[in-house]
């Protein structure tokens, strides 16, 4: 051993970190909203005309809060392991937030479409998106101006919060829901919240 | 079948780079003449086979060869021809494809001009950057293979992100992986000696051009980037102590410090054990760099498309190429002997000076960069550190630099006296006083930080125009003064030159980071904004049809005391292939300021003709800070031919 093998030292101590950073996500920041009552919201249910729905309505249920839109790509990847949580029915709920189903795609010129026609093409875009990739929710909210987004504090799609029976929030999840974090993360808090 | 040819050439140029680094190596060890022997043609092969690789791809972006996915991923037929090709270091792939073309013809040049290199030395050189090269090459083909085909292709590619749409684009990355890559051969120079145990004069010698031929590419990419920020972001800043800046930054840093250190060792034997380990560090972090990039560990503006394998990858090869050199290091170090005796006072203790503050400075960069990962690993939460903590932090470190960059040329080696260093610079230090006092006053607000960067920029700059003109006359003779003037040693003119270039630099970071005025407006057509004496009157917004986009066109004309001076255009760009719109700058640059105008979104989106948030800028001697940098690289670029190292070496050749 002589002293010049600090630096090696110093080195190896840089890659150990290096490597834990490797398994670190940088872009999962944790949401203040956990530990907090949901944000209130009162919005048109899709295919049901005239429906509105809150989270006051679920209160005594455990259920998934998830954030999607048919121009999101990641949500496309997120989708199957959406429905195979519901088909395996445990009966945790999933209510789908539809954030800005237009006004988010990049591909549409917002000033091209007429007022008007926005929300009905909207819908017209989430159902026919859920027919054919399947439709895991109990239902789906839209929130076709990104108000709800807001309070929230969206800022990727897909977003997935867990809630508890008194509403409160007890975990955001930014980015696609991997079948990984659904069996090791959100079925166990589900089922601890369940008790 | 060109990509699948380039597929091929990218293979057996990673069996070559492995034999060239095998082969050369074992032969220089065991003295097997033929092994060693192997080096320069293998490299020639090398060279030849990554050349023609690229090539290839470079093909299929020129052809619009959609059925490769990289292609497919970053371009488009509507793209033109110029942003097509240099598409092809538009992503992860190809840039690392870049990186391996100009790691090749690095080796390439070492090749061709170190012909008076000792066949040994040359063979352990070329093998070193042989293994490197093998190590990126296993990279490229089992993560990032740029020649991945999408069977069956599609009709049309995703295009090139619009930012990156931009002249800038074009040579930035070129020119920083030149610099980044430029440091594997002071690097290689470094393990070459320490496998030979033959850390002299004649090793520091051969390694000084190479290092500051790095140093110059890294310092002009980093340059170009900052200019590219500034002009293409909309937002006016040149700097932003982003994680991917300061990979850049951190080589250069260290590379400043060995090539200084690299003086003291070449002219006195002195430092030799620190040098090496400083031409360690500078490559080692470049792949440093390369790692925070493109593994996702950070996040950034920059952020290449990350996977997990890739960053498992580059830690494995960080570990193989950078442990082995520190544990080689360890080995061999003690038992190298020290230099020259120096006195507190001399060349040498400032120079060491200049390179404990300029790693200190690296060191707290990297802190800096490194922090927010450490704080995550910790579980302890998750921060961002930004600007406050670097200026707070770097810029104390760096006064004392610039302070002694003044006097450094003054001290004699070995041993100085400070009373006639003192008497030589006393004037200088006098008159740079007199500028600072001054220069603040002109502008019409005190600023004492402000007044302390002009008083170090004029210090340098004074000190340096009197320690060459003293050198001139003490050299003169009978000749004229001209004469005497070019009859100075390049590595002398350009050590001053670059050392003029950072108080050329300094200013501007001083001047424009008190004067500069933004405002941020909303304006109607026919309206005027005023900044710093500047009017900007809004003729309105029309429609423009590029090539690939859809802009809106902003027309504003500039004046001052009512006359009119210029129209400026700055735009919004849709691009067809991209949601988030592009902003492009009109900037009147000019050596004493640059008047900037970016257009922000239309108050009413339906009505694109009516008001419009606009930003415009003021910014006193912003361009200085890229000048500086270019004439600090023009210093390097006159150093680098210094007569010295092209004579020593045909002496050397006579004696082999």
């Amino acid at each position: 051993m002589n002293r010049y093998f600090w630096v090696l030292g110093a080195f190896i101590a840089l890659v150990v970190l290096l490597a834990v950073g490797l398994n670190l996500n940088p872009r999962d920041v944790p949401s203040p909203l956990v530990g907090k009552p949901a944000p209130a919201f009162r919005l048109a249910v899709l295919g049901q005309e005239g429906q509105t729905m809150g989270p006051e309505d679920l209160k005594g249920k455990v259920w998934l809060f998830n954030v999607w839109a048919s121009w999101c790509v990641s949500c496309r990847q997120e989708h199957p392991v959406l429905v195979d949580f519901a088909r395996r029915g445990n009966g945790t709920p999933i209510v789908g937030l539809n954030y800005k189903e237009l006004r988010g795609d990049g591909a549409i010129d917002m000033r091209r479409v007429p007022a008007e026609q926005e929300v009905p093409l909207a819908l017209e875009r989430a159902s026919g998106w859920l027919k054919t990739h399947g439709d895991p929710y109990l239902l789906t909210v839209m929130d076709i101006d990104g108000r709800v987004g807001i309070d929230y504090g969206v800022y990727g799609v897909p977003e997935t919060y867990v809630i508890d029976k008194t509403g409160i929030i007890r975990m955001k999840h930014t980015g696609p829901i991997s079948p990984q974090i659904l069996n090791e993360k959100i079925l166990p808090l589900v089922a601890e919240l369940n008790k | 079948m060109i990509p699948e040819l380039g597929h091929f050439a990218l293979i057996f140029s990673a069996i070559v780079a492995l034999l060239l680094g095998t082969l050369p190596l074992i032969g220089a060890h065991q003295g097997r003449p033929a092994w060693i022997a192997l080096a320069r043609p293998a490299t020639d092969v090398f060279a030849l086979l990554v050349t023609f690789s690229f090539l290839c791809l470079t093909w299929a972006f020129i052809a619009n060869d959609f059925s490769v996915v990289y292609v497919a991923q970053h371009s488009n037929s509507l793209l033109p021809i110029e942003y097509r090709i240099s598409a092809v270091w538009g992503g992860h792939e190809g840039s690392l494809l870049l990186w391996m073309l100009m790691m090749s013809w690095w080796a390439l040049a070492v090749r061709l001009f170190s012909r008076q290199l000792p066949d040994v030395m040359l063979a352990r050189v070329l093998g070193t950057l042989g293994l490197v090269c093998f190590g990126f090459l296993l990279f490229i083909l089992f993560t990032s293979n740029p020649f991945e085909r999408l069977l069956p292709g599609v009709a049309e590619g995703r295009d090139l992100n619009p930012l990156l749409q931009d002249p800038g684009l074009i040579i930035h990355p070129p020119l920083l992986y030149m610099g980044y890559v430029g440091f594997s051969v002071a690097y290689a120079f470094a393990i070459a000696a320490l496998l030979s145990g033959k850390l002299d004069a004649a090793w520091a010698r051969w390694s000084r051009p190479w290092t500051t031929a790095a140093w110059v590419f890294l310092t002009l990419g980093i340059a170009m980037g900052s200019w590219w920020a500034y002009y293409e972001l909309g937002w006016g800043g040149w700097w932003f102590w982003d994680p991917v800046e300061n990979a850049s930054f951190m080589p250069w840093l260290i590379g400043t410090a060995l090539m200084h250190s690299l003086a003291a060792t070449e002219k006195r034997g002195s430092f030799k054990n620190w040098t090496v380990l400083l031409a360690i560090s500078a490559f080692s972090l470049s792949l440093l760099g390369t790692f925070l990039v493109r593994s996702g560990v950070l996040t950034s503006v920059h952020a290449f498309a990350t996977d997990p394998t890739r960053g498992i990858f580059i830690l494995i090869f960080l570990v193989a190429v950078v442990g082995t050199s520190l544990a080689l290091f360890a080995w061999r170090a003690p038992s190298v002997g020290l230099g020259g005796k120096f006195g507190l006072v001399s060349r040498e203790s400032l120079l060491l000076t200049n390179n404990v503050l300029l790693v200190v400075s690296c060191a707290t960069v990297l802190l800096g960069t490194l922090y927010p990962l450490l704080i995550d690993a910790l579980g302890l939460g998750k921060i961002s550190v930004g600007p406050p903590y670097f200026d707070a932090v770097f810029v104390p470190v760096m006064v004392p630099v610039l302070f002694l960059m003044g006097i450094a040329p003054f001290a004699r080696w070995k041993e100085a006296s400070l009373p006639e260093i003192q008497r030589a610079v006393r004037w200088a230090l006098a008159a740079a006083a007199v500028v600072a006092i001054a220069l603040p006053l002109i502008y019409g607000e005190w600023k004492t930080l402000t007044a302390l960067g002009i008083l170090l920029a004029g210090w340098i700059l004074f000190t340096a125009g009197l320690n060459f003109f003293q050198r001139v006359s003490a050299t003169r003779g009978e000749r004229s003064l001209l004469a005497s003037v070019f009859s100075q040693p390049a590595s002398f003119a350009g050590m001053h030159l670059a050392h003029i270039g950072v108080a050329v630099f300094v200013v501007g970071v001083a001047m424009v980071s008190s004067y500069e005025e933004e405002k941020d407006v909303k304006m109607a057509p026919g309206e005027t904004v005023e900044v710093s004496g500047y009017s900007f009157t809004f003729n309105g917004v029309q429609a423009v049809q590029g090539p690939n986009y859809q802009a809106a066109q902003g027309e504003f004309d500039l004046s001052m005391d009512g006359r009119f001076i210029r129209k400026l255009n700055p735009e919004k760009r849709n691009y067809f292939s991209s949601s988030m719109p592009m902003t492009e700058a009109a900037i009147d640059a000019g050596l004493w300021r640059d008047v900037y105008v970016s257009l922000g979104e239309p108050i009413n989106p339906d009505q694109p003709e009516g008001e419009w948030a606009v930003r415009v800028y003021y910014k006193p001697f912003v361009d200085w800070i890229w000048g500086g940098c270019v004439i600090m690289s023009l210093g390097g670029l006159i150093a680098m031919f210094d007569r010295r190292y092209r004579n020593r070496r045909k002496t050397g050749g006579k004696q082999a």
